[in-house]
């Protein structure tokens, strides 16, 4: 893992103090709300419906035990004893008092941890592969380009007032386990004919009211361009960008406005003329960045096999393969059924830094479908792993299942909402347990989001539930086919807005249909691509 | 029929504003004020800066002896007034 140097602590420290004057200059009235809550907010503090709501950023979904440790203290000190882990890999506190969050910052500023720019209209947390530097099937590691990209980014003067919030995301896999496709920008590594390394670069994916799949706007770019590549993109939508209309400032409504074709000429326009100056990134800088990220040491086979079939069940879907000899990727997913997703108590926290320091090198990734990971788990330790994981209900075999479920936190907690999202979620993977459906399938993506912001990332969902206002009463859109990872695709409704009961049913009714008529190893998409929608129609809203 | 609502500075809780215009949690010690006296509530309200965080109306419904948000927006304000009706943190929670 990345450590901050002295440079970095300093910044960090700047800014806590910075943001404790502040707090105090709003309470005592030196500060109007007005000029308070653009500074709030640029330190990741919200006004939600119950209570301030602090967002901490996790750098590209990365965690030492030692920083999970930290943010139970945090839950425990100053929430309710709960986090929330979210869908852009970073975790949220829904309970915090404005006057004690300075105190919970001094505290994750001891461990690297900070709220900067986790909102606002600048470069948001860049998000990446949670098994990224350990997964089988990757061409390089993203993790040291993120990082290069956080420091690059982190309290960058040019871009900090930019038209809209920004999400830049990384893959290193082919399989993409980034959503590439419906980011500001997507970077996906790939190798060139000379055997080169470099960046394919996407541009102008997004979700919300617009969603729109990114545009390819150049096939190999050198790594060292990295830099300055992204900063030519940004200067374009810097300048170009809308800041007339909220709903048509993100990037994706110019690369959309001006063209693919067009845009990508005045990025490289810009880029050849800052190119070779001082963005070129160092090969020695890229060598002392990737040092933090070295391969982890094999680990050790394998002997320790629990008897039943629960541990064989585990296993299966939840332990993926390592790049590493004798290691393994374990997904400890935060869904056990009728449970909030992405939700973990302080001692869940707690349990999962101490089996990462005995069994994982101490390392912990949060991914964006609101799970944790061991990257680095060592085979050998797999059985006790797995007793203790099951200890603390930790263990339900549903990574990528239907009862894997991601969904915003909704209008239980958030300012932004139209309809609840989390007691949706919660309805469907019970009712999908009781029906003996959530082990049934193949791998499938349900997404629930509150509003048309799709937090929940309902565009990109398998099936996807969006929570709508309609006269007062809470109604569901249901869409089918939506693929996020990968070669992305948005989600088609399949017919006329549902109670949030129906909504539930219908969810159920079209994991039925996949379960029933799928042929095997086959994907909800391929199914749903061979059936067409009739039968699904047919099982929501009968014949 | 209307009260005002705001969150408070300290904290983020729900408030209400109450007939002698200070803030309060209970949702049934908030001020019932018709309609043309809204305007006037919520002038005193948005300058209690040190106090509360963005005041504003809200319909409830004259016709229940206790204290029911109404209106388009009733279930949001239900919400806010119960808790959460989900969630690991909801306390109690809210029946809407």
């Amino acid at each position: 893992m990345y450590k901050y140097d002295e440079i970095d602590r300093a910044v960090l420290d700047a800014r806590t103090a910075e943001f404790r004057e502040q707090v105090q200059a709003r309470l005592s009235g030196a500060l109007s709300e007005d000029e308070f809550k653009p500074l709030r907010l640029m330190n990741g503090v919200y006004l939600q419906l119950h209570a301030y709501m602090l967002r901490v950023a996790i750098p590209y979904g990365v965690l030492s035990s030692e920083q999970l440790r930290s943010l139970a203290y945090v839950a425990r000190t100053y929430d309710r004893g709960y986090g929330h882990f979210t869908t852009r890999q970073n975790i949220q506190y829904n309970w915090p008092a404005l006057v004690d969050i300075p105190d919970a910052l001094d505290h994750l500023a001891g461990v690297q941890m900070h709220a900067i720019q986790t909102s606002g209209n600048t470069i948001r947390n860049t998000t990446t592969d949670p098994f990224a530097g350990a997964a089988a099937d990757e061409i390089a590691d993203p993790r040291p380009w993120c990082e290069l990209i956080r420091q690059w980014s982190t309290t960058h003067p040019e871009f900090t007032w930019l038209p809209r919030k920004f999400k830049i995301a990384v893959t290193g896999s082919p399989a993409d386990r980034a959503a590439i496709g419906v980011h500001d920008i997507g970077l996906r590594l790939v190798k060139n004919d000379a055997g080169e390394t470099g960046f394919e670069v996407h541009v102008g994916g997004g979700q919300g009211r617009t969603p729109i799949v990114a545009k390819i706007i150049r096939d190999f770019l050198p790594q060292r361009e990295l830099l300055a590549y992204l900063t030519s993109i940004l200067r374009v939508y810097n300048l170009a960008g809308r800041r007339d209309n909220l709903y048509k400032a993100r990037i994706k409504i110019l690369v959309d406005a001006m063209a693919p074709d067009e845009f990508r000429d005045a990025v490289e326009a810009e880029y050849d003329a800052s190119r070779g100056r001082a963005l070129t990134l160092p090969v020695e800088e890229i060598e002392r960045v990737s040092s933090h990220f070295a391969p982890p040491a094999e680990g050790e086979p394998l002997t320790d096999i629990p008897t039943g079939t629960a541990f064989a069940r585990w296993r299966a879907v939840n332990v993926k393969p390592h790049k590493v000899k004798n290691r393994a990727v374990v997904v400890i997913p935060l869904k056990a059924p009728g449970a909030t997703p992405g939700d973990a108590s302080a001692e869940q926290m707690d349990l999962i830094a101490d089996l990462a320091d005995r069994y994982a090198l101490s390392e912990i990734r949060v991914s964006k479908e609101q799970n944790l990971v061991l990257p680095h788990a060592d085979k050998a330790a797999l059985g006790d792993l797995f007793r203790a994981l099951d200890g603390a209900g930790l263990a339900t075999p549903n990574h990528g299942r239907a009862s894997d479920i991601v969904a915003c936190p909704g209008l239980d907690y958030c300012n932004l909402a139209n309809a609840r999202s989390i007691p949706i979620a919660q309805a469907i993977s019970t009712g999908l347990h009781e029906a003996g459906l959530d082990d049934a399938t193949g791998d499938l993506t349900i997404k629930i989001s509150g509003c048309i912001n799709a937090c929940g990332h309902h565009h990109v969902a398998n099936i996807g539930l969006l929570g709508v206002d309609k006269a007062g009463e809470e109604v569901y859109q249901l869409t089918l086919g939506g693929v996020g990872d990968g070669q992305a695709a948005i989600g088609k409704i399949l017919g006329p807005g549902l109670s949030a009961d129906d909504a539930v049913t219908a969810v159920i009714a079209c994991v039925r249909v996949y379960a029933e008529q799928a042929q095997p190893q086959e994907s909800f998409t391929q199914t749903l691509n061979r059936l067409g929608t009739d039968p699904f129609k047919e099982a929501v809203y009968g014949a | 029929m209307k009260t005002i609502t705001a969150n408070r500075l300290t904290d983020g809780r729900v408030v209400y504003l109450t007939p002698e215009k200070s803030w309060t949690e209970d949702a049934d010690q908030a001020v019932r004020l018709e309609d043309d006296a809204t305007d006037a509530a919520l002038e005193t309200a948005l300058r209690d800066v040190l106090t509360v965080v963005g005041p504003y109306p809200i319909e409830i419904d004259a016709d229940r002896d206790g204290f029911a948000p109404a209106g388009r927006k009733h279930v949001r304000e239900t919400i806010r007034l119960t808790g959460p009706s989900a969630g690991s943190t909801k306390l109690g929670g809210a029946h809407v």
